[in-house]
């Protein structure tokens, strides 16, 4: 070889190019030869992906667009995080811009010292840093009426997984001093609605994080910017955002979003109330709905398995349509509450089966079927679904939801 | 002297200590200003309640002017939910969840309307009015009567249709082992 070492790298990664494109080989001597070198894009401030990422995450058309949700790809996401970008939104009335040098935390009511804190006062305080799951309760609802859902977006789009970091709320509810009798928290958001929810105050004594950091960084403003809610294990509306306002009571206070929303109407016509931790969950990614199999030959079966109740302990797939279940590999570490990524080696035969993944939790809670689910609550609850997702591999490799 | 300048000192330091978080020495207690600004969080026993009350009447006009336009003139529904109707469906196939047929208490009503309506305009009803609008809109439900004034004392009295239609979380109900 005639080429310096550095040429003769480039030559080797033009011959793969042009090995792609396919007998190209006499032009890209040519390249090889004349080409110089390029310079790539300088350093910059703050990153981007690469402009040949495309994943985004997909909403409804919708007359309010500040109000409504936008799902996460999960069929695009590897590992176990979830970038801040792509994090599944909910908001009811837009999202605030909130200068964090005049935001305020109030803490009032059943206390003996109402305390006003400034953002900089509470990023003063001990910090708690955990990677958890934040999962819509309303995540998969369409699927109570039928398992149509086309992609795992759509259908189960409405969880996403960061590393949060923030002040436990018991430590501020200590400092404010609780008073005897208190038993509730009301928390409330400094955006246009001032969403409200009401908290039990053991749960608030609990584990329950006031954060303002997520993946290493400020919360992002869709995130609630500059404080919000994040509590282990319950359905995201709970988790307040732009957190402004957690009022000590003795009751609850039978907020809309926690008496018309967010409750479980069943076949007898009552509703559950405060059904707050999202219980053991899982779905394969890929294949997944909408995505396509070249052809048949060895894959890497893969998904997603989380659980409020705690650790994943367990995930079996079926690739036969649920006659066999098979344990997948389960990425290490396992925590908590956070996503935990499972895989299968497969090997497609070209002929159609259908494919799902069901998690068990270290509580002993197995996922359910959505058949199991209906025969004990009918299909008007709208929240809190769980159950298996199935996908149908085509011979052709299409993969779609099972009814389609 | 310096026993005087001492004594000083102390209490200079004291008095923003006093309001300070005994452990880490953070926050102030907050002004009024900054309790004005929170929404105001309504008790179902009617705590939080302000002065002021609405008519029926008064509450028939406020809905044409700033409600109507996403819940239609006869709250029937348009962008914004449907806000009548539905009681007697909950057991059925096609339950329809309304103001009249599922929410359980009529301070709910006041407090969301107060805090996140008009949808483009949260807050901008003063408590007359809002009040008056959920006045109307439980008179709609046939829920209170034309003549019927809400205020402080009146609103928590009134009865929801589905007021014991809630029921505590039993699960794990599936899926437990």
């Amino acid at each position: 070889m005639k080429h310096s070492g550095k040429t003769s790298r480039r030559h080797v990664l033009q011959i793969g190019a042009a090995a792609i494109g396919g007998g190209l080989l006499a032009q890209q001597k040519t390249l090889a030869a004349e080409t110089p070198g390029k310079l790539g894009e300088p350093l910059g401030p703050y990153g981007d992906r690469s402009p040949f990422e495309k994943a985004v995450r997909w909403r409804r058309e919708s007359k309010t667009p500040e109000t409504g949700s936008s799902f996460t790809p999960l069929q695009d996401s590897v590992g176990t995080l979830t970038p801040s970008s792509l994090h599944y939104e909910r908001h009811h009335a837009g999202i605030p811009t909130i200068d964090p040098s005049r935001h305020r935390l109030v803490i009032h009511g059943m206390v003996d010292r109402p305390l006003s804190l400034s953002v900089a006062e509470i990023r003063r305080l001990p910090s708690v840093t955990r990677t958890m799951v934040l999962e819509c309760g309303g995540n998969s609802g369409s699927e109570w009426a039928a398992s149509t859902g086309p992609d795992v977006q759509r259908s189960y789009g409405l969880v996403s997984c960061s590393e949060w970091t923030g002040v436990l709320l018991s430590l501020l509810l200590a400092e404010a001093g609780v008073r005897p009798g208190a038993s509730w928290v009301i928390a409330e958001g400094a955006d246009a609605c001032r969403m409200e929810r009401s908290i039990p105050l053991a749960k608030a004594m609990d584990d329950i994080l006031v954060a303002y950091g997520q993946n290493g960084e400020a919360l992002r403003p869709a995130q609630g910017y500059p404080l919000r809610l994040r509590i282990p294990g319950w359905e995201g509306n709970t988790n307040v955002k732009w957190l402004h306002s957690l009022k000590v009571t003795d009751q609850p206070y039978m907020a809309r979003d926690e008496t018309s929303k967010y409750s479980d109407l069943m076949p007898d016509g009552k509703a559950r109330i405060f059904t707050y931790q999202m219980e053991a969950k899982s779905v394969i990614t890929f294949p997944s709905g909408g995505q396509t199999l070249p052809g048949p030959g060895p894959y890497e079966l893969t998904g997603l398995a989380w659980s409020g109740l705690g650790r994943i302990e367990r995930v079996e797939v079926t690739t036969d349509g649920g006659r066999t279940w098979v344990p997948a590999q389960l990425q290490e570490p396992r925590l908590p509450m956070a996503f935990t990524r499972f895989r299968l080696p497969w090997r497609f035969d070209g002929r159609e089966t259908v494919i799902a993944s069901r998690a068990t939790d270290e509580s002993g809670y197995i996922q359910p079927s959505r058949e199991a689910l209906i025969a004990v609550r009918g299909t008007n609850s709208n929240y809190h679904f769980n159950g298996m997702k199935f996908w149908k591999v085509r011979a052709d490799g299409t993969v779609s939801n099972v009814e389609a | 002297m310096w026993r005087h300048s001492a004594l000083v000192l102390v209490l200079a330091s004291a008095i923003p200590l006093a309001a300070q978080s005994p452990r880490f020495g953070v926050g102030r207690p907050p002004t009024p200003e900054e309790i004005r600004d929170l929404g105001a969080a309504i008790a179902p026993d009617g705590g939080g309640l302000p002065e002021g009350s609405g008519t029926v009447a008064a509450g028939r006009e406020v809905f044409a002017a700033e409600c109507s336009r996403c819940h239609g003139p006869k709250a029937e529904g348009d962008v914004g939910p449907v806000l009548v109707g539905g009681q007697g469906t909950l057991r059925t196939a096609r339950p329809l969840k309304t103001v009249g047929s599922f929410w359980p208490y009529a301070t709910t009503l006041w407090d969301y309307i107060n805090r996140a309506m008009p949808f483009d305009k949260p807050g901008l009803l003063k408590p007359p009015q809002v009040y008056a609008v959920v006045a109307y809109i439980l008179n709609l439900n046939g829920i209170i009567g034309d003549a019927a004034v809400m205020d402080a004392q009146s609103l928590p009295k009134v009865r929801m249709p589905n007021r014991d239609g809630f029921v505590a979380d039993p699960r794990p109900d599936v899926g437990k082992k």
